[in-house]
């Protein structure tokens, strides 16, 4: 078992003590945060690293080529033998300037680009984007898009909650999970595939609804689909839930507390792992998520064992999320009928001229949207998921800010690992479940 | 959207209204943009402020990032005792138990881009903050580790700064042949 005493108790001079109430407890985080984060340029690192005594401690460089840092990761840990005391997350390999190329985007492009950020659930990052984007032109979307993105949005959490743990499986060794996690994302892709036309990064959702309307025998596939998903649930319980050598990994090992998750601007899995009950679908609800039914899955000790059991649990919520929508999916409009921000179909443009002129106007403008600001966030299958848009009445925004959560999830590591052993290193990142594309943009 | 409504509301009526009194929240002008709550905080008392909405239960702290203002084509919308600047910090809380987020809007002029850190009320603002300064080279003054994030280290430029170009890769179009 590992050690999982990481309180402050043992490090600072005041001895052992509770952790204090929010108001107060500022300077306490800030103790505990000294005492796990590295801090240390390469320089540095490379000076310790030449001394010669029996005191110093190791600088390993995990990453950014490693199997499990699930992409161009890279943790700098400073080990005493095989406890890890500080680690710095080392992340911008994967830089693309997304942000910088969303201002040179219009706003019927720019989806295109937010799609490629989190690539485990591209639907997210669109619908941040396009309800920035609709709240500051003051769109009211037809109700079929709504349910529609709502659709897609539970679908996409679930392809990224089974891959989180077929990762998760393979990183703790498991491997029969990671061939199972996969088979089922391939399902759902395809799913995806049938319904968007590209199985990622879909650019589906589009600034006053979505590009199509959902293909004639959905329903019939994703009943089949849903149903298939939602009996091999019960079969990963048998294959690692209820499993001793599961259990013996992941519990009591990376805890985080409510108290360190707030603090650090934590959210989604990872904070709901605290038992702290927080789930914008059903505290801030957007779309029409106050008009279906479903829980809000809370753990209790914010280990990897909880943040396991809650995406687990959470792809039966998304599952009962989609079986609602399917059978109240409304009729009529999945677009905006405002010319001024949905172009007209291909057939309009050869008999009306003003068809024509509004569609070269948006597909070479863009869509003009009203001068403001916004801010939208949404439960993305990481976390909040937000979108700031500033706007100067041009059809490109002067600024498109993403808040990743994956990016400041990075964050909790040090602290997850910190008095633990190296060899959990692997099953706490994976916990995590960053997305370096979003985490570097 | 559900939850903008009362905001959107107050809103309405601020425009209704033919003299409405300035609303305020710990001394800073507040202003509501699409209906969303906005704080346009002086630089100085940013920290002060955090401070005390942490105390009105905005535990956390969403996002900390800027934007900048450079030949935006028309003025911004301001209250009016808040004088435009070129860099705009903007912070997003969140209070989970009102489940309103608020956003905190901090002028900061361009001959001195530095405002205080977060850091020691919200410790999740440190890797925000390294990524505005790394973006747009604002300071954060008492900042445990302020150095690049996401550019190379040794990187020259702030990249989401209006004045920096977007690269361009020449591209090199093999012609068509000629007859």
């Amino acid at each position: 078992m590992t050690v999982i005493d990481k309180g402050i108790s043992d490090f600072t001079s005041e001895g052992a003590q509770e952790m204090l109430p929010r108001q107060v407890a500022g300077g306490v985080e800030v103790l505990r945060e000294v005492g796990s984060v590295l801090r240390l340029s390469e320089a540095d690192a490379a000076v310790l690293a030449d001394r010669e005594d029996d005191a110093q401690t190791t600088i390993l460089n995990m990453g950014p080529q490693h199997p499990s840092t699930h992409g161009v990761l890279r943790l700098m840990i400073e080990l005493d033998g095989e406890t890890v005391i500080r680690v710095k997350p080392v992340v911008g390999y994967l830089h693309t300037g997304m942000e910088k190329t969303g201002e040179e985007l219009t706003y019927v492009q720019g989806a295109t680009n937010n799609t490629r950020m989190d690539y485990l659930a591209p639907i997210s990052n669109e619908m941040a984007y396009c309800l920035a984007a609709e709240k500051l032109l003051g769109v009211e979307l037809p109700e079929r898009a709504v349910w529609i993105r709502m659709l897609l949005a539970e679908v996409g959490r679930i392809i990224s909650h089974v891959t989180f743990l077929a990762t998760n499986g393979m990183d703790i060794a498991a491997i029969s999970m990671m061939l199972y996690g996969f088979r089922e994302r391939e399902e759902l892709l395809r799913f995806m595939e049938m319904v968007t036309g590209l199985r990622m990064n879909h650019n589906f959702i589009r600034v006053g609804g979505t590009a199509a309307d959902l293909p004639d025998g959905w329903e019939a596939r994703l009943t089949t689909i849903l149903d298939n998903t939602e009996r091999r649930l019960e079969e990963y319980d048998v294959l690692m839930t209820n499993q001793p050598i599961w259990q013996e990994r992941l519990q009591g090992v990376g805890t985080i507390t409510t108290e360190e998750a707030l603090a650090l601007g934590v959210t989604g899995p990872i904070l709901r792992s605290t038992g702290y009950a927080w789930d914008l679908r059903k505290d801030m609800p957007y779309l029409a998520y106050d008009q279906v039914d479903f829980d809000v899955i809370v753990g209790q000790y914010g280990d990897c064992f909880d943040r396991y059991a809650i995406r687990l649990n959470e792809i039966r919520e998304s599952i009962r999320i989609c079986r609602q929508v399917m059978k109240r999916m409304p009729h009529g409009d999945y677009r905006v009928q405002d010319k001024k921000v949905t172009p007209p179909p291909r057939a309009r443009i050869d008999e009306s001229m003003e068809a024509l002129i509004h569609h070269f106007k948006l597909f070479t403008e863009g869509i003009k949207v009203p001068e403001g600001e916004a801010y939208v966030g949404i439960e993305s299958p990481r976390g909040e998921l937000g979108c700031y848009m500033v706007s100067d009445g041009t059809g490109k925004p002067w600024r498109m800010r993403t808040r990743p959560p994956s990016y400041i999830h990075l964050q909790c590591l040090p602290h997850m690992m910190h008095r633990g052993v190296i060899a959990d290193a692997v099953a706490v990142i994976s916990s995590v479940d960053p997305i370096l594309g979003e985490v570097d943009r | 959207m559900a939850d903008d409504i009362p905001a959107a509301d107050a809103a309405d009526e601020a425009a209704v209204d033919p003299a409405p009194a300035p609303e305020e929240l710990h001394g800073a002008p507040v202003s509501y943009s699409r209906g969303q709550k906005v704080l346009h905080v002086a630089r100085e008392q940013l920290t002060d402020t955090v401070a005390k909405l942490r105390d009105d239960s905005y535990l956390q702290c969403l996002d900390v990032t800027a934007v900048d203002y450079l030949g935006y084509p028309s003025p911004r919308e301001l209250p009016e005792s808040i004088t435009p600047e070129r860099f705009e910090l903007v912070v997003t809380l969140i209070s989970h138990q009102l489940a309103e987020r608020i956003r905190l809007r901090v002028q900061v002029p361009e001959s001195d881009p530095t405002v205080d850190t977060l850091f020691t009320l919200h410790p999740g603002t440190e890797a925000m903050e390294r990524e505005v300064f790394d973006m747009f080279g604002i300071h954060f003054t008492g900042h445990p580790d302020l150095t690049r994030v996401l550019m190379p280290e040794d990187w020259e430029g702030h990249p989401l700064r209006k004045d920096y170009a977007v690269g361009r890769i020449p591209v090199q179009f093999k012609g068509a042949p000629s007859r």
